[in-house]
Formats: structure tokens, sequence, C-alpha cells
């Protein structure tokens, strides 16, 4: 029987002694490769979250001149992460809970040092000019969204009470309900919810009154039917489900200030430049990114408001 | 109760939380802010599996389950593994490397001062915990292992520290903590009065050189 000799391997075939010996490296460097390909698009999909999905009654708005160009946070994130306390201390929590709050009817009454206080019912609000404003959110926890508002000036609600000279301040006031807010049945916060501006803070162009997000009336875990909208301060500013706004003559004292003075301060300008006693407020995570962008100076808005506050001491007047 | 097969399935259901954790990751349902719930999970797995360490003494004896010992380490061992993760993930995915920032975090938060601590003082008793260690350091063994007390209290602190203003989950973990701690010392103080009284009557003990005034 013939037994085939097998044929010598060619010297070009042979491995380089240096390659062979670091094969375990390269096939480690390879698998590397390979499993970073297959997991990129995964991770893409575990950091940007969720696509739009729209719903609601369509709301007339024209463009506003104050929108910001960046990336919108899609609208399943604005409507399940919500700081809501009168539903939940959970910010996953307020989207199932607020489901069957009905904001319907709804006033809100304007009152205190005014020549001509008013009740306003939501459809009549619903029937101002609005406008479309895409704004920067900063929450005070460290991370931000992008938010196509609708909305109108608070100012132009406010001119129509005529405030007098006396009035130095405005106080806002959310509803207290606890049968409709679950929230409020524990005393986690003093309820009901109590927001304040300085007069010129509340007259400033950017200052809203929202009603509406993307196109839409406001779902019920963003605020329904109305809530203020300050861009440059911190989110808990934007009081949700107003009743009530009263101009005054002293500074009010808003429901976080109650709850802990020496973390949260009546202004609550975004500034990266003055730590929460607990945690830095340097930077953010916009909501959908990886990384951590550094947080701006009146989150972006400094060229419009820092005139507001000139002379004043930002690590005092937090 | 106890098969060949417990002990795979206790290490199997250990890792359930990770595997939860990836499943709703791989499965984009972890919501607006993945990064805050991996965050949260892990770090809460770690606390729990503290907790769960620190029953297991007064568990086994108050039930007579004495065999309960052989699972200690494990779950102590988990305790760590959830702390690396929460650990890794404050580095990474949150920080991303930023080591200037997360040295001024260390130092200037209480709250990360607290919880780093607490993860440092695990590392000695995840690296003595092998069955040579255990023989090595004999008696010291066992009071190197009392660091855990200390990992559990800081734990508690870091998330009680954390919140905002809803206190209500660290508070239980503070409850659960402190009916374990209550449970050692009654257990002490029991142990320690039947000892002493049939041993020596209750002379007053006088040191020696101390001369008795009146």
């Amino acid at each position: 029987m013939l037994l085939k000799k097998s044929s010598d391997i060619r010297s070009s075939e042979i491995t380089p002694e240096g390659i062979y010996f670091n094969r375990r490296k390269f096939l480690l460097g390879a698998g590397a490769i390979a499993g970073a390909a297959l997991v990129a698009p995964k991770v893409e999909r575990i950091l940007m979250p969720s696509q739009p999905v729209l719903a609601g009654t369509k709301l007339d708005a024209s463009k506003g001149s104050y929108s910001t160009s960046e990336k919108e946070t899609p609208y399943n994130d604005i409507t399940h992460y919500n700081n809501y306390y009168e539903f939940s201390t959970d910010k996953y929590e307020p989207a199932d809970l607020a489901k069957n709050f009905n904001p319907r009817p709804w006033t809100i009454k304007v009152e205190g040092l005014v020549n001509k206080p008013k009740t306003f019912d939501i459809d009549s609000l619903l029937k101002m000019p609005l406008e479309e404003r895409i704004y920067r959110m900063r929450c005070v926890e460290g991370w931000s969204m992008v938010i196509p508002w609708i909305g109108f000036p608070l100012s132009s609600l406010l001119n129509q009470v005529e405030p007098n000279s006396k009035a130095k301040f405005v106080e806002f006031t959310s509803l207290y309900d606890p049968k409709r807010f679950p929230g409020q049945q524990r005393s986690v916060l003093e309820w009901p919810y109590v927001e304040g501006l300085r007069m010129d803070e509340a007259m400033h162009p950017l200052t809203i009154l929202a009603v509406g997000l993307y196109g839409d009336t406001l779902p019920n875990q963003d605020g329904a039917p109305v809530r203020l909208v300050v861009p440059w301060k911190y989110g808990f500013k934007g009081i949700k489900a107003i009743v009530k706004i009263k101009l005054v003559e002293r500074e009010p004292v808003s429901a976080w200030t109650k709850a802990a003075p020496n973390e949260y301060g009546f202004y609550s300008n975004v500034n990266p430049n003055v730590d929460h006693p607990r945690w830095s407020q340097a930077k953010e995570r916009r909501i959908g990114e990886f990384l951590k962008r550094p947080t701006l100076m009146y989150n972006g808005y400094g060229d419009q408001v820092a005139s507001l506050y000139t002379g004043m001491d930002l690590k005092k007047n937090f | 109760m106890k098969t060949k097969y417990s002990k795979p399935f206790v290490f199997l259901a250990c890792l359930m939380p990770l595997g939860r954790l990836a499943w709703k990751a791989f499965n984009s349902a972890l919501g607006a802010n993945p990064i805050q719930v991996i965050t949260w999970s892990t770090g809460t797995w770690t606390l729990v599996f503290l907790m769960v360490t620190l029953s297991i003494t007064p568990v086994r004896r108050l039930t007579k389950q004495y065999w309960l010992i052989q699972y200690r380490r494990m779950l102590g061992l988990f305790a760590f593994f959830y702390g690396c993760l929460h650990f890794t993930t404050y580095i990474w995915l949150d920080q991303f490397f930023d080591l200037h920032s997360i040295g001024k975090d260390i130092v200037k938060r209480p709250f990360i001062t607290v919880g780093f601590t607490a993860f440092v003082l695990m590392i000695p008793l995840a690296l003595t915990s092998t069955k040579a260690s255990i023989r090595r350091l004999g008696k010291r063994w066992v009071t190197l292992h009392r660091l855990i007390y200390a990992t559990a209290i800081l734990g508690v602190i870091h998330y009680y520290w954390l919140v905002k203003k809803d206190i209500r989950k660290p508070v239980i973990y503070a409850a659960i903590l402190g009916t374990l701690f209550l449970y050692r010392i009654l257990v002490w103080m029991i142990e320690r009065v039947p000892a002493q009284t049939p041993a020596e009557k209750p002379s007053p003990k006088i040191a020696p050189g101390t001369v008795a005034t009146k």
C-alpha cells in the first residue's frame, strides 16, 4: 500500500515566530473588535432610547424667536421621566399615575396687588396667541432635556390684570387635591406646591406659561393644563398645574426652599459654579446622550438674562 | 433541604439582578436615563446582599438551620460583586474616567465619600475570603471581617444622604440594619451575663497599686 507523503509546507506559509507567539494577543484583539462591532448598535440603542409618539389635541402655534436649534428630546422621554411629586417621587411613575387626571374644568385666579384681578378659564388661555418655544431644561439633579413647549409669555397674562406699583414678586400656587394627586397624601413637601419669581423675571420675554408640548396640549404628567417655564432656572421652578397667581410685595417662599433652605434658594438660576451642597452642578447629562456635557451659566441664556442679576452675589443668592 | 444542586442554584439566583438589568438594557427598557437606572440598581443590590449576608448568623441560630453558614461567603462576595459593578458604573458610565471630577467628588461630596469608603472596606474582606486566609489569620480573621458592619452602616448613610427628599427607602434599610445589630447586641449581652456570675463573687475590683480611700 502506498501512503502519500504529505507535501512539505512552503517556507512562505510558515507563520513568523513573532506573530506565532503573539497569537493569543491577536485573537483577543480580533475578538474585542468583533465584540465591539456586534455590541455597538445595541449600546447606541441602550443610550439613545425611544422614538416620539404623539397624542393629544393639536394646538395652533407660531414659531417663536427664542428657540434653540438643538436636537429635541424624544416625546416619550419628556413624558416618561417626570419630577412631579404630586403624583410620585419616582420619576418613572407619573406617566402612569397621571393617566386619569382630568385637567378640566380649570381656572386660574390672578389676584393680589393688581388693578384688575381676574379669573381665567383654561380654554380662554388656549385662545391666546400661542408660540412654540424650544427650550433647554436643566434639572437640579444634573440631567437636561430640550423641550418644544407651546405657550405664551407670562407678561401678556400679567399685563391684563395691571399689576400696581407695590407688586414686587409673583407667587404661583399648584392645585391641592389629594384625591387627584396621590402624592399629596404624604407630606414629602408642604402642599400645595408654591413657587415665586421677582417681577422683572416674571415679565421677562423668555418666561412663559406653557399649555402644550410637541404641537399638542400638555400631557398630564408634564403639568397639564398649564405650567410655568423659566428656562434659565432649575426645572423645579417650573411649577405645574397652576391654579393661582398672586402679585405680592414680599419674596414668596417656594416649596423646595421650605423643604431644604440650604439646598434650594429663591433664585435657583442654573449656575455651574455654585454646587448643590451634595453634588456638583458643573456638568449635566442630556437625556439620550452618553457623555456628560458642561452646564452653561444661566443654562445658556446669559445673553438675555445676566443683566437681571448684575451686582448680585450669586453664591449667596443661589 | 440541601442537595448538591443548591449551591449552584443560589449562585445563579444571585446573578438574576444582573441578568434582569442586562435583559432590560438590550431591550431598551431602562427608560430615559439608563445610566442612572444601572447605578441605582447595582447600588440597591449591593445593599441587599450586605443585609442578606448579615442575616445569615441570626437566621441560622434562630431557626437552627446551621448549614446556612455555607452560603455566607458566597453572599458576601456577591455584595462585593455588585459593589464593584456600582463603582464601575460610576467611574465609567457616569463620570467616563474623568479622574479630576471623580477625585473632587470623593473629597467634596459626603455621600460619595462614605460610599467610596464602604466600597474600599469590602476589598480586604473579598481578598481574605479564601479558606487559606481563614486558616492563616485565625482569630484575626474574625476581627478583620467585622469591617462588614462598617460597610453596611456607611452604605445606608450613602443612600440616605443621596436622596433628595423621599427618605422612605433608606429608612427601611436603616431599620433592617438596626434590627440585625440589635440581635447581635442582645446575644452579646446574654452570653456575657451568665459567664460572669457563677465564676466569681461580685467583689469590687481594685487595680494593683490603688489605695482604697474609704
